[in-house]
């Protein structure tokens, strides 16, 4: 069993929700993402998606945009974040560490090169936000036979077919997107979210995480009723922009969610 | 290597194309493509676009015997394709015509476009106000000082203008705002995507709404002459004013075919927007093609004189084309540009569009090459006037 679905069962079997949480790899440096990761995990969180910075990230609202600037004028590279993760794995060696990135970067490397150098510093998991699953075929075969999951993205424009595509295409877990927008976060959420998960729930197999636009305790706990865990992003890459005590504050910040869900 | 029929049923011109874009917007691209195979077909809708394309943007548009350049360069004879001769001054019109008419048809409320030299922004406000729908337009800031005429037109058309602040602040960082937008409206907004790129259905869409370019200019040279050109030449920024011209004549195996991309300062400076020369296969705004990037696979920021082909990546079907090798790329510079830009308007009386003058440059290098009874036909894909601060800069 991957030490995604693992540590997902875990949460589960003990009817607690699941707390993924997002940074920008290499923000505002290399050496301060172990850290800042470790923060992260001390205060509660159980899975941890590492944003690797993309010159046009189209998906993404304006503070992940400048996070991913941030790095970039620093020279950080998807190479030299994956030759950063074990001192990741040294601070965290049971998180699972999940690859969010654009197609791109991937892609200049090579599937193949990526899903090696991946599952030898200890990636469990990776998730291409503009790869979706017809274009997937040589992605899935290649990381799937290094041991790594594939997640897909799921959202309020996909019917039930694509829901079911995006299932089947997927291990660890799916991500739905909690609205039609990009990444960042908003004062509500969407009213017709709880239907829409609720069909979500029925349709899809695998555990279902909730990400874009959750912002706090109380919205994680919301949203977490119909859902398997949340994601939070940006509030968190917001925090590493304004911060001058970063890691305390995300550890403070991720126990406040995690005292939410656990509510 | 014979060409296939392309796109296949998933988008792909061989190994180039495709459908990458995030799971929101994927949905509503299919929803687009439904639509635009429905209205395709649909000869009410046909009869409709080809009205406006006659009454309202001037077609078909003329060719023109370029005599004085013509004896001026000692070689081929040159014939010009008169897309800037078209309402709104540039080929743009006919795509956004198009798309923003099946904008209407789908119900759509509101349109957002992208725009580099501003043609499509201002040929799609002039659409949406010809329509009755609501615009807003995505440009760089940098493009936005450097083409400032069009930025009023737009204005006086009745859309918005919102400054990309985002990147380079050109064409590139306009299209991921405008995905954005695109992402967060899908319900009631259409995005008028400017030329022959993006994610499936947009390369062939595009280049379909354009392919009247080719199509009048296949008769229109066999009138003049009584056979086909020897060669065609066009710009190639995303490729659209190319593809256009191109396509009904890419099974005349005689017909030689050039796409000039821009050359900037130069290849070796790094500082130009000539994917062919300098590029390599990737994945950008929905598409696989060549892509001008480092090698950590981080898009690099272009140069260009002319802001509509200040782009990194080209068309899909370009890069098929260029592959199949069908269709020769090359490239001018920004000096060569600027000196066909000149030469155009002092021999002919015509003052082309920077991105057209590209055309120009390469046709004054290689026209003295060729014998005098062979023929070039150069597609002038849009008039000059908005380039003038930049010239007398």
């Amino acid at each position: 069993m991957s030490r995604l679905k693992k540590t997902i069962e875990t949460r589960l079997k003990a009817s607690q929700k699941c707390f993924v949480a997002y940074l920008t790899a290499g923000d505002p440096g290399l050496e301060t993402t172990p850290i800042l990761v470790h923060a992260l995990v001390r205060g509660g969180a159980d899975i941890i998606e590492l944003g690797i910075p993309f010159s046009d990230p189209l998906a993404d609202g304006p503070v992940n945009q400048r996070a991913a600037e941030r790095a970039l004028l620093k020279g950080v590279s998807l190479s030299q974040i994956l030759d950063n993760v074990p001192k990741i794995r040294d601070l965290c060696p049971q998180t699972p560490l999940v690859i969010f990135s654009y197609m791109n970067p991937i892609f200049a490397m090579g599937f193949e090169a990526f899903a090696k150098k991946a599952q030898a510093v200890g990636i469990d998991g990776v998730l291409v936000v503009d790869l979706p699953p017809e274009e997937s075929l040589e992605y899935r075969a290649i990381l799937n036979a290094h041991g790594l999951d594939t997640i897909f993205l799921a959202s309020p424009t996909s019917d039930e077919n694509r829901l079911r595509l995006v299932d089947e295409c997927s291990s660890g877990f799916v991500y739905y997107v909690s609205r039609t927008g990009v990444t960042g976060a908003q004062a509500q959420i969407s009213t017709s979210l709880q239907n829409e998960l609720a069909f979500v729930q029925k349709t899809i197999k695998n555990p279902v995480m909730v990400g874009f636009g959750v912002s706090n305790a109380q919205q994680a706990k919301e949203i977490s009723g119909r859902a398997q865990g949340v994601i939070i992003g940006s509030a968190i890459v917001s925090i590493i922009e304004n911060s001058k005590q970063a890691a305390k504050e995300l550890e403070d910040f991720a126990r406040s969610i995690r005292n939410g869900l656990d509510q | 290597m014979t060409l296939e029929h392309v796109p296949d049923k998933r988008g792909y011109y061989g190994r180039f194309g495709g459908r990458f874009v995030p799971e929101t917007l994927y949905g509503p691209v299919k929803e687009l493509e439904a639509a635009y195979r429905h209205y395709s077909a649909d000869k009410a809708f046909q009869a409709e676009l080809r009205s406006y394309l006659v009454d309202y943007v001037g077609r078909p548009t003329p060719l023109t015997f370029a005599k004085r350049l013509t004896d001026h360069l000692g070689g081929a004879r040159i014939y010009l394709k008169r897309e800037d001769l078209t309402h709104t001054g540039a080929h743009k019109i006919n795509n956004a015509i198009g798309q923003v008419l099946l904008a209407k048809k789908m119900g759509k409320t509101r349109v957002i476009a992208e725009t580099g030299a501003g043609q499509h922004g201002v040929a799609t406000a002039t659409a949406a106000a010809l329509f009755g729908l609501e615009c807003v337009v995505y440009m760089g800031s940098v493009d936005m000082a450097r083409q400032a005429l069009n930025v009023r037109r737009m204005k006086l058309l009745g859309a918005e203008v919102k400054a990309v602040e985002s990147g380079s602040k050109t064409l590139k960082d306009a299209v991921n705002e405008a995905m954005r937008d695109w992402v967060g409206n899908v319900h009631n907004t259409f995005y008028s995507l400017g030329s022959a790129l993006g994610p499936h259905p947009y390369p062939e869409m595009v280049r379909d709404f354009h392919r009247i370019i080719g199509e009048e200019a296949r008769v229109q040279i066999q009138k003049a002459i009584g056979r086909l050109p020897d060669e065609l030449v066009a710009c190639v920024g995303g490729g659209s004013n190319a593809i256009g011209l191109f396509y009904p004549f890419l099974h005349d195996t005689n017909v030689a075919m050039t796409g000039v991309e821009a050359g900037g300062h130069g290849i070796e400076g790094g500082k130009h927007a000539a994917r062919f020369s300098g590029g390599a296969l990737g994945v950008l705004h929905g598409a696989m093609t060549y892509l001008l990037q480092d090698a950590n696979g981080q898009v690099s920021e272009t140069h260009s004189i002319s802001a509509g082909l200040d782009y990194p990546a080209v068309g899909p079907e370009h890069a098929y084309l260029h592959e199949s090798g069908r269709v020769t790329y090359t490239y001018a510079t920004d000096d060569e540009a600027k000196a066909a830009f000149r030469l155009l308007a002092q021999l002919e009386g015509i003052i082309p569009a920077l991105e057209s003058a590209h055309a120009i440059a390469y046709a004054i290098k290689q026209a003295p090459l060729m014998m005098k009874d062979q023929v070039m036909l150069v597609n002038l894909s849009g008039r000059g006037d908005k380039d003038l601060e930049v010239m007398f800069a």
